[in-house]
């Protein structure tokens, strides 16, 4: 119904505002907006080309050439900074709703289905969360090697296993509501139960725990590339840039300095959105006064 | 009233909030209370009166965004807003004890009862730490807990409800208190129990000497327990005055409403509703507050605010025709009809309900299974009947509507639609027909409706599914829907949230009459609602049913509620039939020794009547593996025969039915006797 629409985006309105009202909100919302927009700007803004490498100047302090100097090839490390974040936010920002999406679906799915699908599912999920995160990342991609086509459904896929557990226990206070009970008497189908009933409570826990997740995501996918399983050089990419200029730490401190205050900060700002997120909607606002 | 100073004062107090345009908004409007030693005083209102804020205001604190505006609140000449936190800290629960609302709930589930008696000992008392034990033992004892040393070693949860509200009154009187503070003390409390807490507290005021003042909605608990009796409305005192003249003859019309608005065992007759509702506090006021909703306001009363004034009988009212008040006569609307002869519309045969489930270990041992928590029900619906369930909690009743309705599969027995077709055990395997057929009418609107649907998503849900209605069509029968409820289309945008109480149960009723159906299940519809709210449901559904023709199975726990609604009733004990018959001859002698308790602890709005205590408020959590499944609380047990030999159905005269060992005719004679004595 058009009311209902009208409210949704209403409310999406409302929300960021009281967002912005909240220090976290203001820094983490501006932290986000500057690296989001760094990353689509930059490759028309930066002052060299990230590739062209330069013999004479290699390892070189902070100039007024190069602001941030150079690494172990000569080439730019403000170029590089400025480009390193673009695969990392394209796949974990397409990656991020996916694994949201399935294991969203399935944590809802098994919250309202119970017995013994939901046992066993648990079950498995138990076993996965048991393994320490990164190692089946790596088996895969070492069997199906790397690039975004194997990293985005890998991220996509290990990444939605805990949402699974978040879904289902948000799902399983919804469904013991009499509303539910109310549904099922009237013998709706359990998708329209999912679709009409379940979902539109859950929303805003899985919107918190989506924030969570990406910055997770973004940290996973760099310690990939740091590990050399991520981005092939040439091409720029934080975790990759301080895995080859750690070596030189004490020559060019910066190499390292650099793609980890861009990352840190990334993150930061993604960790404090997802807490104004969440004490913004914690506050349920279909339950405010009218006066 | 003696002529000793008060020892609750309250004077003159505002208190409001700051609303979203910037405003203060008044809560309470100067607003004056006293209460001497040894005085009940009762604060009645409907929600949102502001009844809680006043008794709240008495310790000196107001909730959260809430501020005082003007007045003074004090207690033994001191003024509670002025003092210094330290001092606030030795009246409060000290001198001064609050039970509030729900206060079995209030204590902390991980301690045992000792430790939270002796940390209240502690907080207000200079006993040596080593008579703790002792005097714990004591106050246990004041509130008539059996075996206090027992309790004393028991967690929260093991006790039942009525035991907790004790324990919460035992540590209020840690303190030694002069007066306490009483909101709600027996809401949510089964109907025995209530009496028995009411007596108690009684009891411990006289003992005592102490002041109390007691909030609620219900008048019956006020007519019980309270000298005097302020009737607030929209934060405003409109009648003040002695119990008995404000509920035998209320000069207000107000405080006459809501007394009609009660449903009386008495009468066979639905309660009168009170329409409208009070208004908010962002409404101006220009005139009297109830002017609106006043079969008697004119013009003046809308000019200015009635002052307080004298009216008869001790009474002080604030209204201008006190003399036009006309004491609460029943509403003529819509009786039930005599007990129709109907085709069966819906009937369960010996059905019964578990929820336990072995485990592989039990199984293998053949440890024997506990009791079905609900066995052997045998109910019938007919067309255009309203069938009554009534018991205490745990006795089962929402249990059989759940299972009726399809959510909860039974262990055994069946449910069959009028051609005789059983129904399947759960919703998910009936057919759409059927479904739509039986609708149900959840207790906790708050519960039942989705808090992320508007009006009109909601009402459109049962309209889609079942009558495949989309858009303008599907807007307009949900705009039709809400009118039979009597709210406007406007609301179709409104989320519950916005709702008030009623107004969200009425949504939930208009959804189940989106299916048309046939037979409507209500759980305790009414229970979380105001008496005027409730009234106005309760005339709804008569209305509904007369130009329907729609069976209803009506839960409650309240008898005076089935009473005034239902054509035939069934009471349940611990998940099976104790009696079942037309309503009339339920309600007449002989009644099961059951049925007799629960009937002797109803309250009236009335002083001069007094509960009868029978039997012992116990809890029971699991029914007796065999015999009468009363036999543990049976204040006329007749011996080992109740203990192992499930009881006779005995048939009376007027064509209802008793489970017992007792024949019907000695039956008769002992509520005599019990009556007299």
């Amino acid at each position: 119904m058009s009311g209902a629409a009208l409210s949704t985006a209403g409310r999406a309105r409302g929300v960021l505002r009281d967002m912005m009202a909240r220090p976290s909100g203001a820094i983490g919302l501006t932290l986000v907006t500057l690296h989001l927009a760094l990353a689509l700007a930059s490759p028309w803004i930066v002052p060299y080309d990230y590739k062209s490498m330069d013999a004479t100047g290699t390892l070189t302090g902070p100039s007024a050439a190069h602001w941030l100097g150079t690494d172990h090839l000569g080439r730019d490390v403000l170029t590089r900074v400025m480009l390193g974040g673009r695969e990392a936010l394209v796949i974990t920002g397409i990656a991020t709703p996916v694994a949201m999406i399935w294991g969203g679906l399935t944590g809802v799915w098994l919250g309202l289905r119970g017995g013994w699908p939901d046992e066993v599912a648990m079950r498995v999920v138990d076993a996965f969360l048991a393994l320490p995160g990164i190692l089946p990342l790596l088996v895969l991609i070492t069997v199906f090697g790397t690039g975004g086509e194997v990293l985005l459904p890998t991220l996509a896929f290990f990444f939605g296993i805990p949402v699974i557990r978040v879904a289902r226990a948000a799902a399983h206070e919804v469904v013991a509501r009499d509303f539910v009970s109310a549904a099922r008497a009237r013998g709706h189908r359990p998708f329209d139960i999912v679709r009409r009933e379940i979902l539109p409570n859950v929303t805003d826990t899985l919107l918190v725990e989506g924030a969570m997740r990406w910055s997770w995501m973004l940290l996973g996918f760099s310690a990939l590339s740091f590990l050399g399983f991520g981005v092939a050089p040439p091409r720029p990419d934080w975790g990759l840039m301080v895995s080859d200029a750690r070596v030189y730490m004490s020559l060019a401190p910066l190499g390292v300095i650099a793609p980890v205050v861009a990352l840190s900060t990334l993150i930061i700002g993604i960790n404090l959105t997802a807490d104004a997120l969440a004490k913004t909607l914690g506050l349920d606002r279909s339950r405010k006064a009218v006066i | 009233m003696s002529a000793q100073p008060p020892l609750i004062d309250i004077s003159g107090l505002s208190v409001g909030f700051r609303g979203r345009s910037g405003a203060m908004l008044p809560v309470l409007h100067e607003v004056d209370l006293a209460v001497c030693r040894g005085e009940s005083v009762g604060i009645v209102g409907e929600s949102g009166s502001g009844k809680s804020t006043l008794a709240l205001a008495a310790m000196g604190y107001l909730r959260h965004g809430l501020a005082r505006l003007g007045g003074a609140a004090r207690f033994d000449g001191q003024d509670m807003f002025a003092l210094a936190p330290p001092a606030l800290a030795r009246i409060r629960g000290g001198k001064l004890g609050l039970i509030p609302q729900n206060s079995g709930q209030a204590l902390t589930p991980t301690q045992r009862i000792g430790t939270q008696i002796a940390e209240a000992l502690r907080l207000h008392c200079d006993h040596d730490p080593a008579t703790h034990r002792t005097r714990a033992r004591d106050l246990l004892a004041q509130v008539r807990l059996p075996d206090p040393d027992t309790i004393l070693r028991r967690y929260p949860h093991e006790l039942s409800g009525g035991q907790q509200q004790r324990v919460a009154i035992a540590m209020a009187l840690a303190g030694e208190p002069e007066a306490l503070l009483l909101d709600e003390p027996t809401t949510g409390l089964d109907v025995t129990t209530q009496a028995h807490i009411l007596a108690l507290l009684r009891g411990l005021a006289r003992e005592r000497d102490m002041a109390m003042v007691y909030v609620s909605h219900d008048l019956g608990v006020i007519a019980q327990v309270c000298d005097r009796v302020h009737v607030l409305y929209a934060g405003e005192t409109v009648l003040a005055g002695p119990a008995r003249s404000v509920l035998t003859a209320p000069s207000h019309p107000y405080a006459a409403a809501l007394l009609a608005a009660i449903p009386r065992l008495g009468a066979r007759t639905l309660p009168r509703a009170l329409d409208g509702r009070p208004p908010t506090p962002d409404i101006p006021r220009t005139g009297c507050a109830f002017a609106p909703r006043c079969a008697l306001a004119t013009d003046d009363c809308r000019a200015a605010p009635p002052p307080m004034a004298e009216t008869r009988d001790g009474q002080r009212a604030r209204c201008l025709y006190p003399e036009k008040v006309a004491s609460p006569a029943p509403s003529e609307s819509t009786a039930p009809g005599a007990a129709t002869d109907g085709p069966p519309l819906l009937s369960t045969r010996a059905l019964s309900v578990r929820y336990d489930s072995p485990g592989l270990l039990a199984r293998l041992r053949g440890t024997p299974r506990p009791p079905a928590t609900v066995e052997g029900i045998d109910l019938t619906l007919r067309h255009g009947e309203t069938l009554g369930l009534v018991g205490e909690s745990g006795s089962g009743k929402s249990t059989i509507l759940r299972a009726i309705a399809g959510l909860l599969p039974p262990a055994s027995g069946r449910i069959a639609l009028e051609d005789g077709t059983d129904l399947a055990t759960s919703a998910e395997r009936r057919r759409p027909e059927t479904l739509r057929r039986i609708q149900m009418i959840f207790q906790n609107p708050d519960e039942s409706l989705n808090p992320r649907q508007s009006v009109g998503d909601i009402l459109a849900q049962p309209l889609r599914l079942y009558f495949g209605l989309h858009g303008q069509p599907c807007h307009d029968r949900a705009a039709e829907l809400l009118e039979t409820v009597r709210l406007g289309a406007h609301y179709l945008d409104r989320l519950p949230g916005q709702l008030s109480g009623g107004e969200k149960q009425r949504v939930a009723v208009a959804r189940a009459f989106a299916a048309g159906p046939e037979a409507v299940l209500c759980d305790e519809i009414t229970s979380a609602l105001d008496v005027s709210v409730q009234a106005a449901v309760l005339e709804l559904l008569g209305d509904l049913k007369a130009r329907h023709g729609t069976g209803f199975i009506f839960v409650s726990h309240d008898l005076t509620v089935v009473r005034a609604l239902s054509d035939r009733v069934a009471v349940l004990y611990q998940g099976r039939i104790c009696e079942a018959g037309p309503t009339e001859a339920v309600f007449a002698p002989p009644h099961h020794p059951y049925t007799d308790v629960l009937l002797g602890a109803v309250l009236a709005p009335d002083p001069d009547h007094a509960p009868r205590l029978l039997a012992e408020d116990a809890v029971e959590l699991a029914p007796p593996a065999r015999g009468c499944p009363f036999q543990r609380r049976c204040p006329v047990k007749r011996g080992a025969i109740c203990e192992t030999d499930t009881p006779p159905a005995r048939q009376t005269a007027d064509g209802h039915v008793i489970h017992c060992h007792i024949p019907l005719d000695e039956l008769h004679a002992l509520e005599g006797k019990q009556a007299a004595s």
